[in-house]
């Protein structure tokens, strides 16, 4: 145990007083331009997933004042706006290149950014005793082919796109409405910022599949991984093996588009359909890929604050890679009514129902962690239980949705979007505010203020269940998806949900407030803010950590189980 | 192609203009202008019905039938499915209230609990020294079976309603073929004498003044028998639509290229609306879809009144011979069942 001891000395003692190498940093433009730090690159992936957080979020709140009554009230307004024309049909185009920048924004510039980008990069490393990532430079390619990405995708809302600027083909870029169904070059722009965003992706999936087989600290096997590390393990290999599928669709939609190719038209012996299935073969891991570090978030947190290991270690990590293995059989289940055979529906509605199995074992590993626990609801733990719960709603509604039967009423109607924004702005948002305040003292060396962070849960929490919950109402009684105008019947839940959006917009002031005082105002962090809970080995270095850590590394001695790597107290 | 749209629209409002004065009056007898037939399958070629002295009123719908509910009308009607008017809807709504809904309320109600005992049990000051157990073989066990138990009971409707939705309809079933176009439908009857239906969505002022529901009343509904097997195709034009009428239980996909088939059994007469439910460009919102069901007779009136013929009588009629011609015409490729 000497070796490790003296290693964190050297980081907890000197790292102050004395101008060590470990915390010589470059000036401005070298360390943040051409960063190779993997701190500092987490760190601008979460400044990114912010600022992106914020677009798409804007967004959503001109979708959802729209909604707030029948009728077509400020898109004309918002088309002017973008530089289109002013007439009915280029207003309405406007609703569509809304919901498709939200859609995207959020999915891959947002939550994908901040979780695997932000809190991967910062902590996949700290917790295994590494000292950077395996590629640096790569790491670095990484955050800026994103950034290209980002700025693909919004200068696409700004070049025509068919009926009016913009492209407004949905997230999900369907053909033949992305291909023969919109002209002009704002759906190439948006297609390309996927490619961007894609190759990033993968870069930074190779990245942590590296770094985590091959650079754990002596004596840290896999089954003594932290699970958030387990969790970026995973998804990483999610993205590696989806998103080269949805690279191969988008091109083709792109030649398609461009050179003639019909890949995708039925006129030269194409199919659209064909194009849905490649799509959903990256799209559904790609929802796993966004909630499963949420997932090993949760896990950290939880013990933390419950002073006591994660129940059923083994259990919880096979279970992340049985949803991420079967995550791959079960994507057609997002294609219910375009026409599948019965046996083929028949076997996607079972394959879906089984994922339902390793989800409802984390859900009860988490609620086990607690049992017996001395629980401290700090803003981290408030906002991991209130994910449980709202993870657990959205899960059931899925096991509604998996039933192809059933589905065919349910199937593009609002419904679905309750549904995948409780298990997404409530799972994997909440998971993402979890893991932020969890962190936020060791990336800052600030602690927060926990009153602003449990009054912005509150809020949030109400906010988001207003918002989302009438969505069931409306999509049992019929409303769908991606509609800008409505019948009136359906006008008194819209005006609920979007009552629910002005809850949620001033709850973020409480965050962003929050952020702006620890950064100004808040106290020092200690090395370890959260108590003997915090075993992982981000908390043995002091808050921020030095630039470059673990220059001696850290041993895990046979001695140690999977949820305690600190080193013996001398 | 915009033009034409509008062409359409204002051709079929053009036609409704003496209809909704002739309501006022119920002896007079309606003009029945309801299918814009077009013999090349264009939208442009709008046109009345031959016949003009035909017994065919457009059945006015009944409130909350076929059609979402209010909050204002009904609260609790508002939170869920709208009733169901075929066989399969019946049984997945029956599916969905009596064991989804309250399987999904017990766990979500359970998972709460727990989460509520937690905090109070063994919160700080409640319980000071946390326990060390980490493992428990018996209850991860459990907790793994119990979910299968529960998902195999589900599994069991689920997979009866699937091989439900898909029976074959039988030989003599009313085949009416869907098309999607942007952003209107297009209804074809194969089996009668190929009468086409374009059918674009009313107004909201002269739905408003129709009595029927904003945003889901058409011009020109799809007109269907009551009672018997219908075989419904779907295919479109241009981009991807969706047939859906969700108080049928009903939605499938058009898409270019291929024709999807499935069976519906109406169950009584009545007007049933939908919504297309697939991204398909900028008016995606404003293409309803409306049934109009009506006893077996009267839809022989109505094809009568279309110009078209009983599947009996079709033998003698011409536009059985035109019909290849068309259906060729209006769906470029080889269908593919679904």
């Amino acid at each position: 145990m000497a070796t490790t001891a003296e290693g964190f000395d050297i980081h907890q003692d000197h790292g102050h007083d004395t101008h060590d190498h470990a915390d010589h940093k470059p000036g401005f433009f070298a360390r943040w331009f051409m960063s190779t730090n993997h701190k500092d690159i987490g760190t601008m992936y979460l400044i990114f997933a912010i600022i992106a957080g914020i677009i798409g979020g804007a967004i959503s709140g001109i979708m959802r004042v729209e909604l707030q009554e029948p009728g077509i009230q400020y898109l004309q307004w918002w088309a002017q706006f973008m530089g289109g024309a002013n007439d009915i049909n280029t207003a309405l185009h406007m609703w569509n290149v809304f919901i498709t920048a939200h859609g995207l924004i959020m999915v891959f510039f947002m939550v994908m950014p901040a979780m695997i980008g932000g809190f991967g990069n910062w902590f996949v490393p700290l917790m295994i005793g590494a000292p950077d990532m395996a590629f640096p430079r790569m790491n670095n390619v990484s955050f800026w082919l994103t950034v290209a990405g980002f700025f693909s995708l919004l200068f696409s809302l700004f070049v025509p796109g068919g009926t009016g600027p913009g492209a407004g083909v949905g997230w999900t870029v369907y053909a033949p409405l992305s291909t023969t169904g919109a002209v002009g070059p704002a759906v190439d722009f948006a297609i390309f910022s996927l490619h961007l965003a894609g190759a990033g992706s993968i870069l930074g999936a190779t990245n942590f599949i590296t770094t985590i087989f091959n650079m754990r600290a002596p004596g840290m096997t896999l089954h003594k991984m932290p699970l958030f590390v387990w969790s970026v393990l995973v998804t990483a290999f999610l993205l590696l093996l989806a998103l080269p599928v949805l690279a191969a669709a988008i091109t083709m939609l792109l030649t398609d588009r461009n050179f003639g190719t019909t890949f995708f038209n039925p006129a030269g012996g194409g199919d659209p359909v064909l194009y849905q299935h490649l799509f959903w073969f990256f799209g559904h891991p790609e929802v796993y890929i966004m909630i499963l570090p949420g997932f090993g978030m949760i896990s950290q947190i939880v013990a933390t604050f419950s002073r006591k290991p994660v129940f059923g270690y083994l259990g919880m990590a096979y279970a992340m890679v049985a949803i991420g293995v079967v995550g791959f059989i079960v994507w057609a289940h997002h294609m219910y009514t375009v026409g599948l055979d019965v046996n083929t529906k028949m076997y996607f509605t079972a394959a879906t129902m089984v994922i339902a199995v390793p989800t409802g074992v984390k859900i009860f590993s988490w609620i086990a962690t607690m049992w017996g626990g001395s629980l401290e609801f700090k803003s981290p733990m408030v906002w991991s239980m209130g994910f449980i719960f709202l993870f657990t709603v959205g899960g059931v509604t899925g096991v509604v949705l998996a039933n192809g039967g059933i589905d065919d009423n349910l199937h593009d109607t609002y419904y679905v979007v309750a549904h995948f924004h409780y298990v997404l702005s409530m799972g994997a948002v909440f998971s993402m505010f979890a893991g932020f305040y969890y962190w936020f003292p060791k990336m800052s060396g600030r602690m927060h203020s926990e009153f602003l962070s449990h009054v912005h849960f509150w809020t949030f929490f109400v906010g988001v269940n207003v918002i989302f919950f009438p969505q069931h109402f409306l999509g049992m009684q019929g409303m769908p998806r991606r509609y800008p105008d409505y019948p009136e019947a359906y006008h008194f839940w819209h005006q609920i949900s979007s009552y629910g959006y002005y809850i949620m917009a001033a709850s973020m002031l409480f965050f962003f407030v929050n952020i702006l005082y620890a950064l100004m105002a808040g106290k020092k962090a200690a090395a370890n803010p959260w108590g003997e809970g915090a075993t992982t080995l981000e908390w043995t270095l002091p808050s921020p950590p030095p630039y470059h850590q673990f220059e001696t590394l850290p041993v895990i001695t046979d001695s140690m189980d999977y949820h305690d790597h600190r080193p013996a107290t001398a | 192609m915009k033009k034409a749209i509008l062409a359409a629209l204002a051709a079929g409002l053009a036609a409704f203009a003496p209809l909704a004065v002739a309501a006022q009056d119920a002896a007079a007898p309606a003009p029945a202008p309801v299918a814009a037939s077009a013999e090349g399958g264009m939208a442009e070629a709008a046109q009345p019905a031959p016949d003009m002295a035909s017994a065919y009123t457009p059945m006015a719908p009944t409130k909350g039938k076929g059609m979402p509910t209010s909050y204002q009308d009904d609260p609790v009607q508002s939170l869920t499915f709208q009733d169901q008017y075929s066989a399969n809807g019946e049984y997945a709504l029956w599916m969905h209230d009596s064991i989804l809904m309250p399987v999904i309320t017990v766990i979500s109600l359970f998972v709460l609990g727990l989460l509520l005992y937690v905090v109070v049990r063994f919160n700080r000051r409640a319980n000071p020294v946390a326990s060390r157990t980490t493992h428990n073989t018996m209850i991860e066990v459990v907790w793994t079976i119990v979910p299968v138990i529960i998902l195999v009971i589900i599994a069991v409707p689920s997979i009866t309603l699937l091989a439900r939705q898909y029976e074959t309809p039988p030989a003599d079933a009313v085949t009416i073929k869907a098309t999607g176009y942007q952003w209107y439908w297009g209804y074809t009857y194969p089996d009668h004498g190929e009468i086409e239906v374009i059918s674009n969505m009313l107004d909201e002022a002269e739905a408003v003044k129709r009595g029927e529901p904003g945003q889901l009343a058409v011009d020109n509904r799809m007109v269907v028998p009551a009672g018997v097997p219908l075989r419904i195709q779907t295919t479109a034009s241009d981009v991807i639509h969706a047939f859906a009428v969700p108080s049928l239980w009903f939605k499938m996909d058009a898409v270019p290229g291929r024709l999807n088939e499935k069976m519906l059994t109406i169950k009584e007469p009545g007007v049933y609306y939908g919504q297309c439910s697939e991204l398909c460009g900028a008016r995606h919102g404003y293409m309803p879809i409306a049934i109009e069901a009506l006893p077996p007779a009267e839809f022989a009136a109505w094809v009568k009144a279309q110009g078209g013929s009983m599947p009996g009588e079709a033998e003698a009629a011409p536009a059985t011979a035109a019909a290849p011609a068309a259906a060729a015409a209006s769906v470029p490729a080889p269908a593919t069942a679904g």
